[in-house]
């Protein structure tokens, strides 16, 4: 983990009351897809955990969804504000296990963290399918940037308007697959989990005191008794947890 | 050369800053960030007899200017913390550390504090009997002057080492409580621990945390908890360590005056992992910028 002062260099909605950070500056703590960053906002007291979507030796990718006051605020901030920042937070995905057909799964504001990760099992030289899980067609963003890595993607919405009409569940084919990734809502990784033959892996959220393992805000029951969602996670084997 | 020094119960402390307890952990979250060694010392997370797995989650909602918490206790009991915790802090901190203590009946405070009291690294024993996040514990004992008396006095029955008795500020007068525990043999006393509070979720229209209530830390606490350490100081003789929303050198400096001889800085390090080190750095510039040459020298200067 490191702090570290990010610069805002594009900020811009990219689906309904879903917006897109591109911000500069040190990313050497970044070590694995599925890690998060804890930004400090002015006016509150808590940081906000966000997961990278990407990023590289300049700057990295935030992709966020407007919940509540925080992420209302964050709407208005403006190219060359600074932000600081606590980077390269938590384990995230174990890219080894993937087989060469890994099926990633990602809901809503969960579908971030997969687009690193499907970046760099293609560049392994795996085949991904991405299942990506919306409301509704307004809500929908980046199944163009993840066709452009050569993954197979399809697209859910819950009420049709787009893709594959209901969840995601119902459009994972896991026979095909030996190893899944996913993030998004609780109930859509419980769902998952429980309906997968196959083993996987799932980013659970959590509401953090610090990101950095020093509070035990943010624990989940596993097989080995709690565990730190931002210090052993957020990234949990679905046979480790307890739900 | 200014003097940043002070003596607590007989141990000498490099500077008055100390990290508060379950804000952070045993240390090993921060030591990977900046020596802690810069540190008066630090008390670490409270510890039981049994391990506790804590409350469910959330256990943390945010609040204006602070934060609610109701992490519970999880900690994984005294056995394993001095089998392996201990050890890891040996490696980290060279100072004496301090061991906070919570339990759920007076045997428990005596049987874990009497354990810890063995350890060579400890220092000082915290007692916690103020903890909002557990039913039939911690603050049950702390609200009361006679049970806080009960527990103060077993736990100096067993102990060689200095007990700090930690109160809890959800109490009508917290002056009555530190008399009493001061009646007992306290060493010296910690004030304050989390404010009683709550939110609720407007969309369910239910509590926020599944606990219903959670400590209220942080700067909006902070003038309670001047408030309390300035009353307290002047009704006993023990030391007070003062604790509650510190956040910058100014507010150290704030708390001496009102009669604190040491303090401590918890919720800060939580949204600024380097909020104790910061504060231990700017210490001799805010002391220049008020005229102290010795911070001990301006313990209770406000009285
Ligand atoms: C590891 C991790 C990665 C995440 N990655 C993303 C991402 O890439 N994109 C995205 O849109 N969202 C992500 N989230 C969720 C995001 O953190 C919340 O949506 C955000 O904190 C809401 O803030 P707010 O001020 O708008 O909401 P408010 O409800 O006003 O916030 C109040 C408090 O609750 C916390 N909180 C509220 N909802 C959540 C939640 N779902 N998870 C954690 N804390 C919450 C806030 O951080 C804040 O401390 C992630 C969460 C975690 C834990
Ligand atoms: C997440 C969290 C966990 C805490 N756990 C403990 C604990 O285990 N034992 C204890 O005596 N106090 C505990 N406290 C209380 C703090 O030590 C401190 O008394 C209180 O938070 C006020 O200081 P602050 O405003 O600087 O945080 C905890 C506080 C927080 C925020
Ligand atoms: S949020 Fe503090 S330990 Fe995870």
């Amino acid at each position: 983990m490191k702090q570290v002062i990010w610069e805002l260099k594009e900020h811009r909605q990219i689906a309904k009351n879903t917006y897109l950070m591109r911000l500069s500056g040190d990313t050497s703590s970044l070590v694995n897809p599925g890690q998060f960053v804890e930004v400090s906002l002015p006016g509150f007291y808590l940081r906000r955990p966000f997961s990278v979507c990407d990023y590289d030796e300049f700057g990295a990718t935030l992709i966020y969804k407007v919940l509540g006051q925080g992420t209302k605020a964050m709407t208005r901030y403006e190219k060359g504000m600074k932000l600081d920042v606590l980077c390269g937070l938590g384990n995230g995905f174990d890219l080894s296990k993937s087989g060469q057909k890994p099926l990633l799964v990602g809901g809503g504001a969960g579908v971030p963290p997969l687009y690193r990760l499907c970046k760099e099992l293609t560049n392994m030289g795996r085949q991904a399918t991405v299942v990506l899980g919306f409301n509704t067609k307004e809500e929908v963003f980046f199944e163009q940037e993840f066709l452009a890595l050569g993954a197979e993607v399809i697209v859910c919405t819950m009420d049709g308007s787009k893709g594959v009409k209901g969840l995601v569940t119902d459009a994972c084919a896991f026979e095909n697959h030996s190893y899944f990734y996913a993030c998004g809502p609780l109930p859509m990784l419980k769902a998952l989990c429980s309906l997968a033959k196959i083993p996987g892996e799932v980013s659970l959220e959590e509401r953090m005191g610090c990101g950095f393992g020093a509070c035990m805000g943010c624990a989940v029951m596993t097989k080995t008794g709690p565990q730190r969602v931002c210090k052993e996670g957020p990234v949990f084997h679905k046979e480790a947890l307890v739900w | 050369m200014v003097n940043t020094q002070v003596s607590l119960c007989g141990i000498r402390l490099k500077n008055p800053v100390m990290a508060a307890s379950g804000t952070f952990g045993f240390g090993q979250e921060f030591a990977r960030l900046y020596d802690i060694n810069c540190l008066g010392s630090f008390s670490f997370k409270g510890t039981t007899l049994h391990k506790r797995d804590g409350n469910p989650t959330p256990r943390i909602a945010e609040t204006p200017c602070g934060m609610l918490n109701a992490v519970g206790l999880q900690n994984p009991g005294v056995e394993k913390v001095i089998e392996e915790e201990l050890p890891g802090i040996a490696k980290i901190f060279n100072a004496p550390v301090m061991a906070n203590v919570s339990g759920f009946s007076v045997s428990d405070y005596v049987w874990v504090c009497e354990l810890l009291d063995q350890c060579e690294q400890v220092g000082w024993l915290e007692v916690n009997v103020s903890c909002p996040n557990v039913h039939g514990g911690g603050m049950s004992f702390g609200t009361q002057a006679s049970s806080a008396a009960e527990v103060t006095r077993e736990v100096k029955k067993v102990c060689k080492k200095p007990v700090i008795i930690k109160l809890s500020p959800n109490v009508t007068d917290i002056v009555e409580i530190a008399k009493a525990c001061e009646g007992a043999g306290a060493d010296g006393l910690s004030l304050i621990n989390t404010l009683l509070g709550m939110r609720l979720n407007l969309k369910t229209r239910k509590p926020l945390l599944p606990f219903v209530t959670g400590g209220l830390s942080g700067p909006a606490v902070f003038p309670v908890a001047l408030r309390m350490v300035y009353q307290v100081y002047k009704a006993v003789k023990i030391p007070v360590i003062g604790m509650g929303g510190v956040s910058s050198a100014e507010d150290v400096i704030e708390m001496m005056l009102a009669g604190a001889t040491a303090v401590q800085v918890g919720s800060a390090n939580l949204v600024n992992p380097y909020a104790c080190r910061d504060i231990v750095k700017d210490l001799p510039r805010a002391m220049a910028e008020y005229n102290i040459t010795s911070l001990e020298q301006i313990i209770g200067g406000a009285h």
